[in-house]
């Protein structure tokens, strides 16, 4: 056996701290060590062409390299060793630079000693690690998106066009989102319904799209290029496949604009079957069994009005939610966001107050789609004075501390807005710094202010309150002289969605401090989670506006066509194997197994490699020892456990 | 402190730390990213899950001379295999019981849950566990050293 030690300055990221130089002399003073070198930069070119000649020249059996995080390179330098001829599961990092040389900046000694404690421990791993062989399964050539807003659909409409079966599903009746409530989008002050309808009808109408609106991801089993999805259609009451989106029915229903629209933000009503805009995908009717008169009571009048006024004898109050199994190789995760409820700070009145509404609200409100038709009204009148109030639940240090990067702009639109429908009026925005960063977003803003909106600063902690008088709002700002308004509009933060906990658990992935999914690294790997085969599309990643979402969601498709395209995919060989001899067949690893890999067959347990993730469950479970996982085994971890305590090796 | 001078002032405790590979792990990457400073006495391995810590490491562990072990897992509800972080808490919480039984303080031995994003946490985990167990001394019931 021999081994050879690489020892990373990473510039100065390790040197600086750790004396690599001490490092690696030791290392040489280590079992089976037969190399140890230190380098500048061991991933670079030179630095792998050192660590390959070495495997050619000496015959190393097994490398070590002492650098950053395995979480970072280790990939590179499996694929390195293997180049040279090695086995790349002969392989083991020691991580000097995020869990010593960075952590420990201030202590050099110690930081050194533990360096070479990490190294000892690898080494000591590396004497035992074994060459494995990859296994070669199949991808199933077909996607799912889950989420149908404009992330879901470019991501939907990318993966499509590659020539790939795309499951899309929407929990709502309509694809569309977030985005088609918007009215303008800003700078461009592109009509938002004109740019997102052509897309959600090409969704619709695409030969690789199958579209599932109004269902739920309930279960995902499975691994990369073989995930096994369950989705629960919930019953709609109306066969899609008669209904012709006439209206007939709504017209008919019974409680026609008494149910509140929560398309309209409630401003508007709507009936208890109805569809949530007039440009839906699918323009299919649902019923709302919350509302619906007849499936809350099971009477309504003599009969359903809804059901006698369908020509088409779609409506079927007897439907039932359907359970459905979808095969796919990968998934994008799309779910968007929801906003901030401003009522939970009771100063800026939300709630009590009918002068002060949410910038969403507005944004129906002055959509010609919208409850008053594009009018811009408050209590019956046209406002003469409108406030803008910013960072409503975002850069907050007890709440949202990020900002949500989109209410500045938005807030510029909506204040563009009224000075559009309104000449006359005064329009008055407190901002607390005016982050106006993106493509023409900057000239947008000064444009705005050029139209004669007056911007005022805050400082963040200053205090803000909106109080009542008469059919006026007084918006009393610290700093500044009280302004009585017509119109309060808070720009209220985006978050991630509320029933996220219940999506979360579906899906297996990990969400940050801010509450949105993970990428499992922030710069260069921003689509991806730590689950091989999923990927992140839009806001359920961090506020984005429609431009990064867009971009973004071609990302995660292109992310979740590689595996498609290449039609197999390489198994993790590190994966349970039962020592027979030891095995006595009592049947706990069976039990363990959170994925049904292990069985009994005759007295012993058997390992289903292509079903084992390599979690080690059964392994810690075993009482004999007799099920170990390949490059974790027990023997290896002791091994790790002993050298790193003993001060000689 | 600057210590570059390579004089051992005083007894520094040595603790071994098993981390899962998706949260904890990650959570302790993300503390150097963040370059957040903590004690240099746990030395980490990495594995898949917390659930894949058998308690005979622990008890190794202690036989070799360690003076206080650390396990590490994704928060409950959240672990990347579903239920393994369950399978270490319910056969963990045992351990503390056979450490009593065994005449080793069980407070020398903890579990936490550190995230992904939990940087700050992992920082502050390691720097109260180390002194906890420098209060508690050198443990020598297993390792059968003097201390």
């Amino acid at each position: 056996m021999k081994i050879g030690v690489y020892v990373c300055e990473c510039g100065t990221n390790i040197s600086g701290t750790v004396d690599v130089a001490d490092v690696a002399e030791y290392a040489k003073s280590l079992p089976n060590v037969a190399v140890s070198k230190y380098y500048k930069y061991m991933c670079s070119d030179p630095g792998q062409l050192l660590i390959k000649d070495d495997i050619k020249e000496l015959g190393l059996t097994h490398v070590v390299v002492a650098s950053c995080s395995p979480r970072m390179h280790e990939p590179t330098f499996r694929t390195v060793v293997e180049e040279a001829g090695m086995n790349a599961y002969c392989f083991e990092m020691a991580n000097i630079r995020e869990h010593c040389s960075w952590a420990h900046m201030h202590e050099k000694f110690k930081a050194t000693e533990k360096a070479k404690d990490l190294v000892k421990m690898s080494v000591a791993k590396a004497a035992l690690l074994e060459p494995l062989e990859k296994k070669q399964v199949p991808v199933t050539p077909a996607a799912l998106v889950i989420g149908g807003g404009i992330a879901g659909i470019q991501t939907a409409l990318e993966i499509a066009e590659s020539g790939f079966k795309t499951y899309l599903v929407e929990s709502t009746p309509s694809i569309g989102g977030r985005m088609a409530q918007l009215d303008k989008t800003f700078p461009t002050m592109d009509c938002s319904a004109c740019i997102l309808t052509p897309k959600m009808v090409d969704v619709a109408r695409h030969p690789n799209i199958e579209l599932l609106t109004y269902s739920e991801v309930t279960g995902i089993d499975g691994y990369i290029g073989n995930f096994t999805v369950t989705v629960k259609k919930k019953a709609r009451y109306v066969d899609i496949e008669k209904c012709v989106g006439c209206g007939l029915c709504a017209e008919a229903c019974r409680l026609k604009d008494r149910v509140d629209d929560e398309f309209n933000e409630n401003l508007g009503k709507r009936s208890a079957i109805y569809v949530p805009f007039p440009q839906a995908v699918p323009l299919k009717y649902t019923i709302d069994p919350e509302k619906c008169i007849f499936l809350k009571t099971g009477k309504c009048g003599d009969s359903p009005p809804c059901v006698g006024a369908c020509a088409a004898d779609a409506i079927n109050h007897q439907q039932e939610d359907e359970i459905i199994e979808l095969d796919v190789g990968t998934i994008v995760v799309a779910t968007g966001f929801d906003l901030y409820d401003p009522s939970q700070k009771p100063e800026y009145g939300y709630g009590k107050i009918k002068n002060v509404i949410t910038g969403m609200e507005f944004e129906r409100l002055v959509s010609a789609s919208g409850p008053t038709e594009g009018h811009i009204e408050i209590n019956g009148k046209e406002p003469e004075k409108v406030v803008f109030i910013q960072c409503v639940g975002s850069r907050d240090k007890e709440g949202n501390e990020y900002c949500s990067r989109v209410c500045c702009m938005y807030t510029a639109k909506h204040a563009h807005l009224v000075r559009d429908k309104i000449p006359g009026a005064e329009v008055i925005v407190y901002n607390t710094d005016v982050r106006a960063y993106g493509k023409g977003f900057e000239e947008f803003y000064v444009r705005v202010m050029d139209e004669g909106v007056k911007y005022l600063r805050r400082e963040l902690d200053d205090q803000i309150e909106v109080v009542e008088n008469g059919d006026k709002a007084i918006v009393k700002a610290e700093g500044h002289p009280d302004i009585e308004a017509d119109l309060v509009v808070l720009a209220t933060a985006i978050e991630q969605k509320k029933d996220i906990a219940d999506i979360s658990k579906v899906l297996k992935i990990s969400r940050g401090a801010d509450n949105f999914f993970l990428e499992i690294h922030p710069k260069l790997r921003p689509m991806d989670t730590a689950t091989s085969g999923i990927f992140l599309g839009g806001c359920c990643q961090g506020p984005k506006d429609i431009p990064d979402t867009v971009a973004q969601a071609s990302g995660a498709a292109a992310k979740a066509t590689i595996p498609l395209a290449q039609g197999k995919i390489d198994l993790d060989p590190q994966t349970s194997f039962v020592i027979e001899n030891n095995c006595a067949g009592c049947g706990l690893c069976v039990e363990a197994c959170p994925y049904s890999a292990i069985e009994l067959m005759d007295g012993k347990a058997e390992v289903n490699e292509a079903l084992c993730r390599g979690c080690g469950l059964c392994s810690a479970t075993c009482r004999s020892g007799a099920i170990q996982l390949k490059g974790l085994t027990d023997h290896q971890l002791i091994s790790m456990i002993k050298s790193s305590l003993s001060e000689v090796f | 402190m600057e210590d570059e001078g390579g004089a051992k002032e005083s007894w520094e405790p040595k603790i071994i730390g098993f981390f899962c590979n998706w949260c904890s792990y990650a959570g302790a990457d993300l503390a150097g990213t963040s370059r957040i400073q903590y004690p240099t006495t746990i030395r980490i391995i990495k594995v898949m899950c917390s659930g894949r810590v058998n308690p005979q490491f622990v008890l190794k562990a202690f036989q070799e001379g360690a003076d206080g072990v650390l396990v590490s897992g994704c928060h409950p509800g959240d672990c990347h295999y579903i239920e393994g972080n369950y399978h270490a808490r319910r056969k963990l919480t045992l351990m503390e019981d056979l450490l009593e039984f065994t005449g080793v303080d069980p407070s020398r031995f903890q579990m936490s849950w550190v995230s992904a994003s939990e940087g700050q946490k992992f920082a502050e985990v390691v720097t109260e566990f180390t002194e906890r167990i420098k209060k508690l001394g050198p443990q020598t019931k297993l390792s059968g050293g003097e201390g």
